[in-house]
């Protein structure tokens, strides 16, 4: 849930100021305004906070996301904290240390950042545009279904199988890209189709 | 899970076997340490480690991995013959009074019509005897020898404590303390709860072992109720979300079937799913079967689906297997019968049995796309990593896509937890470089697909070309519509029954739930188990009200959970037969004279009467199965069968190997291993510092566990000449691996048949791509069968050799 101003931020933002503020009403001096000068502002203050679930396990904690920028106002935005949702109900803001770790995840030096092709036998990936990947593996499935889709069985049955091309669905994507891949693999007669339930 | 992670407080007792909660999912096991703060609950762990959950428990048992039934089906023995029994539960709520069919008999470890060469059993006599009315019948004194009852307590007979001892290994006394300590939870106001993992689905026989506990929770009135249950601790967070949503060869969504060739066309097909009562007066719920299948036929196909053409039947693929599992889909690769393969977030090289058949298989396509956030030794397994990856990379001619997926902090969506809760997540962050959402990347594909079916036709492009993909950008469907076309809406105006010149759903409209979805095509709905999602209420999933009145632990204002936000399934059970809590303290429902009223949804119509109407409303009886027909192919009881690869033979019939019915295909039969040649019985874990193979990409998870290790006995380091810290080889019939070796107390040899056992415990988390070292998996050793019922690879149990070694070698690189 992204909040232009969220409670947390605003008690935040508001306790800052309030110091500042009280600090200058004692009369201080410019001493004490130099000390306040310096001192780095909370650095979770001015990110966007978004409200998210663990993606490991099946307790699914809840989990706040601390962002520079925020995507919804079309800002490119980056984590920068993790850490557990205090209202959630399951973990009550603790986290274990996969989830204390999880920007470790998001920030791996092993994410994958463009589409890579193997060429048969060879001994290295090599980049490729998206629209050539996707073009290339559209025409791959096609012909083998093309092929290879049983349209009757022996008893002159419509089966329309495909059993010479598979998929493994992730369990770590959302439902709803869940749905949009079942859609997928059952239309286009898919039957090799599991995931990590079966494991 | 019936219940949810936040019920665990409510509990009496915990059992953990066949998990680790305390490492496999801490933050949910926080709630077995406030049942013990708060409630004085006690903790009971059976595993043949000494764990992490054993260490905070207040009874640890030890047992042999694959012995779970003899133990389980033990205690349910020690229950029936101390009265330690819920009778008013047991007699109302499971099937213990239906008369079985003559003929059903178990003799020499096996059932009645066993037949070795199809190795399946002729089920027909495993059934309940049917009167001339129509329904089951039954003998509610219990006193029929024929009776479910009656054949339990003959079929439980010989697994007495010396008999557990002799099968698992566990001494005589400690199994005897867990079964005293269990048994108390046979009070009306007594729980216990059952947290059980993969250490009991990864068996031949794993759908028994959770029928062998769910029968012990029936008998001793658990179900349904606050604090017990049957909760499976799934593995990965969306792995209820993509088994909900019917992504298996086997399943459509909502647990609607995929059709198989039996099923000539819609009207024969729904002729055995919509599931007549077996008692007067049932609910059995299934009889709305049509309604959800004929939304879902709608939601997929639109307007091409007709009641003329039985709502577009034959555009599904007709099965003529129990399902092409992953099993069956390495097998037919291995044999070059695949030629194209697509792994979505999945890394079988590392997640399978037998990895050196599934490296074997892979390098038989002609193409595989993997779609990943990161790095994974699936989409690099033709490349040559010395010891850890020992490939002839140009003998490989596998075309490889490695497709550059968004992870979870950068997409909108839902994920479903263990407890059955949707839960809405918002995007937090960019994606880098070039990375893509999943649901892009399929629309990708089946947009190019179509095109081309569209341009040059080809093999029958119907249900490609009429599958709907109205989404406002059909580039990149937003989870927002998706969420809509799951929850479902009316296709036309939705008349009130009671009234039908007042609209109740106007057309175009979300449907408030399944309650509302018609069989005649006037409703459309992605999967009607999670129908009330998103209606016109707006987003149920991402609600955020954590009230909990009279902290009952439900927090129904918290997201959604399926079905119809109820949060304990079978609650209705939590009541006895008057519809009186059996334990005023732990109200869950009550029934006020005229509804069902409490802290959960009603898992029961709300005015269904209590006397009349039984909790278990998807069943045809009513009630539970102690006895499960011939729905299991194993077995209506479950029955001590041996891991394929055991130390022992089983006591009950020595020629006897692994599961009689599990489906072993002739090349790995030829592949399982002896106890003399592999005299040790390995296992498989996961460490709590580490989730599957993404963790060892990250820097602090591969500092906190850095390299791969087995652990073993000091006993057995002792034999074995092995070092605390020293390198070993771990070898079974199937491959061999290097290790570190942790020479620990917390594994000990057990006494199991006579001799001594000794275990090998093998962690599952690296590979040769990330932060960490590399090192092996388990599945390098595993064998490669799977469950009779459902093919879950048995990866719990298996068997190795282990010696002393030398390190291994990564590939040299010239520099």
């Amino acid at each position: 849930m992204n909040m232009d101003l969220s409670r947390r931020s605003f008690m935040k933002l508001a306790g800052a100021g309030v110091a500042a503020t009280s600090i200058g009403a004692l009369g201080f001096g410019e001493a004490e305004a130099a000390e306040i000068a310096h001192v780095r502002p909370f650095k979770l203050a001015t990110t966007t906070e978004t409200r998210q679930t663990c993606p490991y396990c099946s307790v699914a904690c809840g989990i706040i996301i601390y962002s520079k920028g925020d995507v919804r106002k079309g800002d490119k935005a980056e984590v920068v904290h993790i850490e557990g949702d205090v209202d959630h109900p399951t973990n009550r803001g603790t986290l274990c240390p996969k989830g204390a770790a999880l920007k470790d995840f998001v920030k791996s030096p092993t994410r994958l950042l463009y589409p890579m092709h193997r060429k048969p036998g060879s001994d290295k990936f090599e980049r490729m545009s998206w629209d050539e990947a996707l073009d290339r593996i559209a025409r791959l499935m096609k012909d083998d279904r093309d092929a290879n889709l049983l349209l009757k069985n022996e008893k002159g049955l419509d089966v329309n199988r495909w059993t010479t091309t598979g998929m493994l669905a992730a369990s770590a994507t959302s439902n709803e890209t869940a749905w949009a891949t079942f859609k997928f693999a059952k239309s286009i007669g898919m039957v090799g189709f599991d995931n990590q339930a079966r494991v | 899970m019936t219940n949810a992670w936040t019920d665990i407080k409510n509990t009496d007792l915990v059992v953990v076997m066949g998990g680790n909660a305390a490492e496999a999912h801490p933050c949910g096991f926080k709630w077995v340490t406030e049942a013990k703060a708060h409630r004085g609950a006690k903790l009971i762990v059976v595993d043949p480690r000494y764990t992490r959950t054993a260490s905070v428990s207040d009874f640890y048992a030890p047992i042999r991995q694959g012995s779970d039934i003899a133990f389980l089906n033990g205690v349910m023995k020690y229950c029936i013959d101390n009265g330690k029994v819920q009778w008013d539960y047991m007699k109302a709520f499971t099937n213990a009074a239906f008369i079985v069919k003559d003929g059903f008999g178990y003799k020499d470890g096996l059932f009645t019509g066993y037949n070795e060469e199809k190795r399946d059993y002729d089920r027909s006599t495993w059934d309940y005897v049917i009167g001339e009315d129509g329904f089951a019948v039954t003998d509610p004194t219990l006193e029929h020898p024929r009776c479910v009852w009656n054949l339990l307590k003959e079929h439980l007979a010989p697994y007495t404590p010396e008999l557990v001892e002799q099968v698992c290994g566990t001494p005589k006394e400690k199994f005897l303390k867990v079964a005293e300590m269990i048994a108390e939870c046979s009070s009306p106001t007594k729980t216990m709860t059952s947290m059980y993992a993969l250490g009991w689905t990864q068996h031949s026989k794993g759908s028994q072992n959770i029928r062998a506990m769910a029968m012990l929770q029936l008998i001793l009135g658990n179900m349904g109720v606050r604090g017990g249950g049957m909760n499976a601790l799934r593995g990965h967070s969306n792995i209820q979300g993509l088994t909900d949503l019917g992504l298996m060869s086997h399943l459509l969504t909502g647990y609607l079937t995929m059709p198989s060739e039996k099923d000539t066309d819609f009207e024969t097909y729904m002729s055995t799913r919509q599931f007549k009562p077996l008692r007067p007066g049932q609910t059995s719920y299934w009889q709305n079967y049509r309604k959800f299948m004929v939304s879902f036929q709608k939601a997929m196909w639109g307007d091409a689906a007709t009641a003329e053409n039985g709502w577009a039947f034959n555009y599904l693929p007709k099965l003529d297997v129990p399902a092409y599992d992953i099993l069956r889909m390495f097998e037919l690769m291995n044999n070059g019968k695949v030629n194209g393969y697509l792994c979505q977030g999945f890394n079988p090289i590392l997640a399978f049995p037998n990895r050196a058949k599934i490296t074997s298989s892979l390098s038989k396509l002609k193409f595989m796309v993997t779609m990943d956030p990161l790095e994974t030794e699936t989409s690099r397994f033709w490349e040559n990593h010395g010891d850890f990856n020992d490939v002839d990379t140009a003998s490989i001619k596998t075309e490889v896509f490695q497709l550059p997926t968004t992870c979870f902090a950068e997409e909108d969506g839902s994920l479903t937890n263990s407890g059955r809760w949707l839960q809405w997540h918002w995007q937090a962050s960019s994606p880098p470089g070039e990375a893509k959402h999943d649901s892009w990347i399929v629309a990708q594909i089946f947009l190019r697909m179509r095109e081309l079916y569209r341009k040059e036709g080809g093999a029958f492009p119907d249900p490609i070309l009429n599958l709907t993909w109205d989404y406002e950008d059909e580039n990149e469907p937003t989870a927002e519509e998706l969420a809509k076309e799951i929850n479902g809406r009316a296709l036309s105006d939705l008349m009130d029954p009671t009234d039908p010149t007042k609209v109740l759903v106007a057309a175009g409209k979300q449907v408030v739930n399944f309650s509302q979805l018609k069989d005649d095509g006037s409703t459309m709905s992605g999967c009607w188990i999670y129908s009330g999602c998103w209606n016109e209420q707006g987003n149920n999933m991402g609600r955020r009200d954590n009230h909990d009145p009279d902290e009952t632990g439900a927090y129904l204002g918290w997201t959604f959970a399926w079905p119809l936000n109820r949060r304990t399934l079978y609650n209705r059970a939590s009541a006895d037969i008057n519809g009186k809590p059996w334990d005023p303290s732990r109200k869950l429902l009550e029934w006020d004279g005229a509804k069902w009223t409490g802290y959960d949804i009603p898992d029961i119509s709300p005015t269904a009467k209590p006397q009349d109407v039984g909790p278990f409303i998807m069943n045809q009886e009513g009630v539970s199965r102690l006895f499960a027909r011939g729905m299991m192919r194993d077995g209506p009881f479950p029955a001590h069968m041996e891991p394929f690869e055991s130390p022992v033979e089983n006591v009950f019939n020595r020629k006897m190997r692994g599961n009689p019915v599990a489906r072993v295909f002739a090349s790995d039969a030829a592949q399982l291993g002896t106890s003399a040649e592999f005299p040790y019985a390995a296992t498989s874990y996961r460490l709590t510092e580490h989730f599957h193979y993404w963790t060892k990409h990250n820097r602090v998870n591969s500092a906190l566990q850095p390299e791969f290790f087995v652990e073993i006995s000091e006993e057995l380091a002792a034999e074995k000449k092995i070092e605390h810290g020293g390198w070993v080889r771990v070898w079974s019939k199937r491959g061999s691996v290097k290790a570190k070796a942790v020479v620990t107390k917390r594994i000990r040899p057990l006494i199991c048949d006579g001799k001594p056992v000794h275990i090998v415990g093998i962690p599952l988390h690296w590979g040769f791509t990330g932060s960490a070292k590399k090192g092996f998996g388990p599945n390098s050793l595993a064998a490669f069968v799977g469950d009779a019922n459902i093919e879950t690879p048995e990866s719990k149990a298996f068997l190795v050799n282990i010696e002393p070694s030398t390190a291994p070698k990564d590939k040299e690189v010239n520099v």
